[in-house]
């Protein structure tokens, strides 16, 4: 017994040094909501440059954030730029920039159950921040109905359902309402998690959509991907140049187009409610959180590398599975900017 | 030998002891995570309800609302319940019909929460909305608890789902306790005249009283710490409102929430704030428990059966 115990020991051991010898090991964490491409890039990354192995845990963007600066993983994931002061405060902890690389594009879609109501409703950006702050409380509404004639909507009092839990699809929902409403913005604001004036929670979009097909007379937001990958009914919304635009992958793509014009050199942008025609105006970048300075040079190469071939060949891999493609202006943007990687 | 003995001892006691070390350090944790929140807010953590990450004002008040009144809608429920299915396991049934049904209650304690809320789910809300709901509002509706827009999610349906997971504990513990009396007790009271109910009720329930109260206080404990399957059904806003229709929160449902997407140090720290009073109001419940067996045990009956 001890001999075969011993032989599995030193079997275990040398396995252990071969494997850590094998591959350079990249850890990072963060947004859940692009963790189904990411996981995809990674494996695939992986098959194509054996030598690098890139560890993906989706824990969340506040996390994510929390763990980059922590200096605990590589790098970091977020659905939600970091604002001021987390800049400041990484910079205070590693003497080092924290930069931000647009991966791909989601957007956040309104959904609803009025029994009788069949067919896709329009919503202006009054009517959804009205509906959400608690003001405009029933489905027949003017502001509505104004944008839905022929549409027979009932008397019935909205019940509004939002996330439970802090997600970013929350956060692109909100910073589009803080956005086309200075109430929204005073009193609510924008994050992963707000302070909801009206409504009940429902946790992830699985939880959310549940709550809105059992309950009559609800309205909710979900992750687009999730609505087309599960055959839910959305509605459109009025975009800045007056259309109404019913999500879907070339409106999102179209604006992030729109706003990398007047893009910052950081790429910490909001795109809702971009101006342009054909923009679908609840979308959002979600980004890496790469460290501008590495003390491990091989680490550095290796997440350069990367995020090269995420900018071109990984871009492939985005529409199959329902998020919209970087548009070129901002993947040539972003390609100079991986010099800032030090 | 005697080596043997004091390795055993020692051995045993660091085991025993990790229990208490375990303990502290949990409150040492949660005590040193909420600096922040505990300077800045002070006691008003406790008494104000605004819960708003985005303007960095945290307020525990709907949560501890949320919390007591789930688990006390669950012990409405599940305490009548399940004692009396004990009783009826302990005393009245066969004993095969005993075991068959005890292996079935130690099924259902053992369901994953996340169970018990898909059931809440896809069976409890769909029931409350449309029967159960409506039909209190009609029959006791002058009750302001009973009051307000039917949701289905909510207060009340997240106290049945939980008083539907508490009520194994409940039969368990209790049934196990009433089968531990010993027979000279029921065979006394028989012999003095009283029928099979009344041995039952005035003399063997009396005695495993302490037990019972045990088994209560391990359905409640449950109760205040579920997280999964309250967050599934309770509605997850944090308000407070006279109506058990109303949608509400609790403490571990929140955190369970907010802990992985929360940014900012005062907003994470909050939330490690609201464990710690999670924590504080275990630790109350529990105080009161041990106090309320040792005041009812002291009518000559046996306490610590359990």
């Amino acid at each position: 017994m001890k001999r075969i115990a011993g032989i599995l020991l030193i079997t275990i051991a040398f396995a252990g040094v071969l494997w850590a010898d094998n591959a350079l090991l990249i850890n990072g964490a963060g947004a859940t909501f692009p963790y189904p491409i990411y996981s995809k890039w990674f494996a695939e990354y992986h098959k194509a440059n054996g030598a690098i192995e890139i560890n993906y845990l989706s824990v969340g963007s506040g996390a994510g954030i929390k763990q980059v600066t922590d200096g605990t993983v590589d790098f970091g994931a977020t659905d939600g730029p970091m604002n001021d002061d987390q800049l400041k405060a990484y910079r205070d902890k590693h003497g080092a920039p924290i930069l931000h690389f647009p991966t791909v594009l989601g957007a956040a879609v309104p959904t609803y159950n009025i029994p009788g109501v069949t067919t896709s409703l329009n919503f202006t950006p009054d009517a959804l921040a009205g509906i959400f702050l608690g003001r405009i409380s029933k489905w027949n509404d003017p502001a509505i109905a104004n944008a839905n004639k022929g549409v027979n909507l009932p008397a019935n009092d909205i019940i509004v359902i939002h996330r439970s839990e802090g997600s970013g699809t929350t956060y692109i929902w909100t910073d589009y309402l803080s956005k086309v409403s200075t109430d929204w913005k005073d009193k609510v604001g924008k994050g992963t998690a707000v302070n909801w004036p009206v409504g009940l929670g429902g946790k992830g979009n699985e939880g959310v959509t549940g709550l809105i097909k059992q309950t009559p007379n609800a309205i909710g937001y979900v992750e687009l991907i999730y609505a087309v990958q599960n055959k839910i009914p959305y509605g459109a919304v009025r975009n800045a140049a007056g259309e109404f635009v019913r999500a879907d992958l070339a409106g999102v793509s179209a604006a992030a187009a729109a706003a990398s014009k007047t893009m910052p050199e950081d790429f910490r942008v909001s795109i809702t409610n971009a101006p342009g025609k054909g923009v679908y105006p609840i979308s959002s970048f979600t980004w890496l959180l790469i460290p501008g300075k590495f003390s491990d040079a091989t680490k550095r190469d290796a997440i350069k590398g990367f995020v090269t071939w995420m900018l071109a060949d990984g871009q492939n891999y985005a529409e199959t599975l329902s998020y919209a493609k970087l548009p070129k202006e901002v993947v040539d943007r972003e390609l100079k900017a991986i010099s800032k990687i030090q | 030998m005697r080596e043997g003995d004091e390795i055993a001892r020692l051995i045993t006691f660091l085991f025993a002891a990790s229990v208490v070390l375990v303990t502290l350090l949990l409150v040492f944790e949660l005590w040193q995570g909420s600096i922040l929140p505990r300077h800045k807010f002070g006691f008003n953590f406790f008494r104000t309800s605004v819960w708003d990450p985005i303007f960095d004002q945290f307020g525990a008040l709907p949560f501890i609302y949320g919390t007591l009144v789930t688990a006390g809608v669950a012990l409405v429920i599940a305490v009548p319940l399940g004692i009396g299915a004990a009783i009826f396991l302990a005393e009245l049934a066969p004993a095969r019909v005993s075991d068959t049904l005890e292996f079935f209650i130690d099924l259902l304690a053992a369901v994953p929460s996340v169970i018990y809320g898909l059931l809440g789910v896809f069976i409890v809300v769909p029931l409350m909305r449309e029967y159960i709901q409506p039909a209190l509002k009609n029959t006791l509706g002058f009750l302001p608890l009973f009051q307000g827009p039917v949701y289905g999610v909510g207060l009340l349906t997240a106290g049945i789902v939980l008083a539907i997971m508490v009520i194994p504990y409940i039969i368990s513990v209790s049934r196990e306790v009433l089968l531990s009396v010993p027979r000279d007790q029921r065979e006394a009271a028989l012999s003095l005249g009283s029928t099979r109910w009344e041995s039952t009720w005035q003399v063997v329930v009396p005695f495993a009283r302490g037990g019972i109260m045990g088994s209560i206080f391990l359905a409640l404990a449950r109760a205040l710490g579920e997280t999964m399957a309250v967050t599934m059904v309770i509605g997850n806003a944090p308000v407070i409102s006279a109506s058990l229709f109303s949608p509400g929160d609790s403490i571990a449902s929140v955190i369970a929430n907010q802990f992985t997407e929360a940014t900012g140090d005062l907003y994470l720290q909050s939330l490690i704030e609201l464990g710690l009073v999670l924590f504080l109001i275990t630790f109350i419940l529990n105080g009161l428990a041990r106090l309320l067996i040792v005041a009812t045990s002291q009518k000559g009956s046996a306490m610590g059966n359990a």
